[in-house]
């Protein structure tokens, strides 16, 4: 069983943004790159199945910067077999990404039987990698999976979408999953499997290798900007409960009055 | 003027109001809509009224429930059929999953989840929210036409000065081919109440609520004032709530008009998750909590005596 996992790597959640000078992307120097959050769970998900079948062979795949494959380590730390590391810029876009992404598994000659993805990169928020990923690879596609069971060929899958709804999806892989939280805990790496991971094949391509030219650019992103600051807003102190009610009383009043949103 | 179609979702009778937002900003274009299914005449009426010419309804078998696959099919047979510009819909959890996919069938660019857009001439420039709202960048679509774009729910908001029209309506039907991934089943949310991504007032708890239970003084608050409630990281990580309920960066990014923010303290990913609400409420002991920066109006206090004091103050106002 071939299991592709797809991951990227972000700045950390705790990252302070800052546009760089031509406005063109963020300043990059001095950042903290994390495996993307959600992509953590597709890992975790691949090493479960690979736990039930021992058999099955896990290939991590990114594409982005060449300088920090931490990630990819990572992720074979966890325990996937082999990596693949597409280098471009950190923010290719979500077209360019999937077509990649198709053209670096189409290069290992193995056919797909799973592709686990996280439901979103919390750098663009596009959402847009898995769904065309699989639309490009001619395979169905189930996004914010909170629930995953696999017997034999059959999968039954849990979406959960508005309202913490749940959709339930029966189908059979090949396929591809993109995972949330919740669908699994996943695991950190053990110091045996650090060192393992050391002598664990990385396979590195340019864009061209995968079939992926200058043509292929869908999204332009220009002006980044930090949104405006708020002025200053009133700050009562209700710490004392002789003055709860009167606070009270005049942040409905003012909330009603002066904001007019109740 | 370029031509343009919304893909606009049902909610019961009605159009979901993200499509009539989008709708009343594109006042001006030549706009047509498109359902899946039965349209029903209020929601005919409603799109109509925010400028739709057309409203196309597709019908099939294979789109009784939602598939992207289905869905995905069926929109590409009517966008090559009248050759539209640009294609919209709401970035919601149908609009997110199935845009994509759309997109893809016909090798072109999408604009994800877009806050505000304007046309210069036919050529569409949009803004967006990076890294759940730390940052704001422009956005153009290059490539092949038409182009596609999911708007945030509320961002734009409503135009009460749309002008109306015709909304001729028309059954359409369509071949949507082999599905491989359908809905089978919905497990319906514990929640009767508006997604926090829809939501027009959310009260959210942190850390500082200790426990689950304790949630219910913040639902007592929610059901006076029609809210949904949410969660900060530190909740649902400590197991206060689920995760369908967290806002910020790991979880939604939210924009409603009133939020009320107990007991969080403000983390930068929390922050980047609801800085965009109209109005932003904070309870909190510490004066010095950095949600206290972002707030409109800032309590120091308690949550366990404010908020029942709040939700008697509400009810107060709201029964008069």
């Amino acid at each position: 069983m071939n299991i592709f996992v797809c991951i990227k790597q972000v700045p950390d959640t705790e990252t302070k943004v800052t546009p760089n000078s031509s406005g063109t992307y963020i300043e990059t120097n001095s950042i903290k790159w994390i495996m993307n959050p959600y992509d953590e769970f597709a890992v975790e998900q691949s090493l479960l199945i690979k736990a039930a079948k021992p058999e099955a062979n896990v290939t991590v795949i990114r594409v982005g910067g060449s300088k920090d494959t931490e990630a990819l380590r990572t992720a074979m730390a966890m325990g996937a077999d082999e990596a693949i590391l597409i280098e471009a810029s950190d923010n290719l876009d979500s077209y360019m990404t999937a077509k990649a992404l198709k053209g670096a598994i189409e290069k290992t000659g193995k056919k797909p039987d799973l592709i686990l993805t996280g439901k979103q990169a919390i750098d663009d928020d596009c959402l847009q990698v898995p769904q065309l990923l699989a639309q490009m690879l001619g395979l169905p596609s189930v996004s914010v999976v909170v629930g995953f069971e696999l017997a034999g060929n059959d999968l039954t899958l849990r979406r959960e979408i508005e309202g913490g709804t749940i959709e339930i999806y029966k189908l059979q892989s090949p396929c591809l999953v993109a995972c949330n939280k919740g669908l699994n805990t996943p695991r950190y790496a053990s110091l045996p499997g650090i060192m393992k991971a050391k002598k664990k094949p990385l396979t590195t391509y340019k864009l061209s290798d995968v079939g992926v030219a200058d043509a292929d650019m869908r999204i332009k992103y220009s002006a980044f900007s930090l949104p405006p600051e708020k002025p200053a807003g009133k700050k009562m102190d209700a710490m004392d409960a002789a003055k709860q009610n009167e606070v009270v009383k005049k942040v409905v009043g003012l909330l009603r009055t002066e904001a007019k949103v109740i | 003027m370029a031509k343009i179609l919304v893909f606009t979702e049902l909610n019961g009778e009605h159009a979901k109001g993200v499509a009539l937002e989008i709708l009343g900003k594109l006042n001006g274009h030549n706009v047509d809509c498109v359902c899946i299914g039965k349209t029903p005449k209020t929601a005919i009426e409603e799109m109509a009224k925010n400028g739709a010419s057309n409203v196309f309804s597709l019908q099939s078998t294979g789109l009784q429930n939602y598939s992207a696959e289905g869905y995905a099919a069926a929109l590409k047979e009517i966008i090559q059929k009248n050759n539209y510009d640009y294609v919209f819909a709401g970035s919601t959890s149908v609009g997110k999953d199935l845009f994509p996919r759309l997109a893809g069938t016909l090798n072109c660019g999408m604009a994800s989840e877009v806050t505000n857009f304007l046309f210069e001439g036919d050529k569409f420039l949009g803004t967006r929210p990076l890294f759940a709202g730390k940052c704001y960048a422009k956005v153009e679509i290059l490539g092949p036409k038409p182009h596609f774009v999911t708007v945030r729910p509320n961002a734009l908001g409503m135009n009460a000065a749309a002008k109306a029209g015709t909304g001729a309506a028309t059954d359409v039907s369509v071949n949507v081919g082999d599905i491989k991934a359908i809905v089978k089943e919905v497990v319906k949310g514990a929640s009767e109440k508006l997604d926090l991504t829809e939501a027009n007032i959310i009260v959210s708890g942190g850390r500082a609520m200790k426990n689950a239970e304790n949630f219910k003084i913040l639902n007592e608050l929610a059901d006076v004032i029609g809210a949904t409630v949410g969660a900060s990281r530190a909740a649902v990580d400590s197991g206060f709530a689920p995760h369908s309920m967290q806002v910020g960066q790991t979880g939604k990014t939210v924009s409603p008009a009133l939020y009320i923010a107990c007991g969080i303290s403000g983390a930068i990913q929390h922050l980047a998750g609801m800085r965009t609400s109209k109005v932003i409420v904070a309870i909190n002991t510490d004066p010095d909590a950095p949600i206290f920066t972002k707030a409109d109006y800032g309590i120091v206090g308690d949550l366990f005596q404010i908020v029942p004091l709040l939700t008697a103050e509400f009810k107060n106002l709201l029964l008069k």
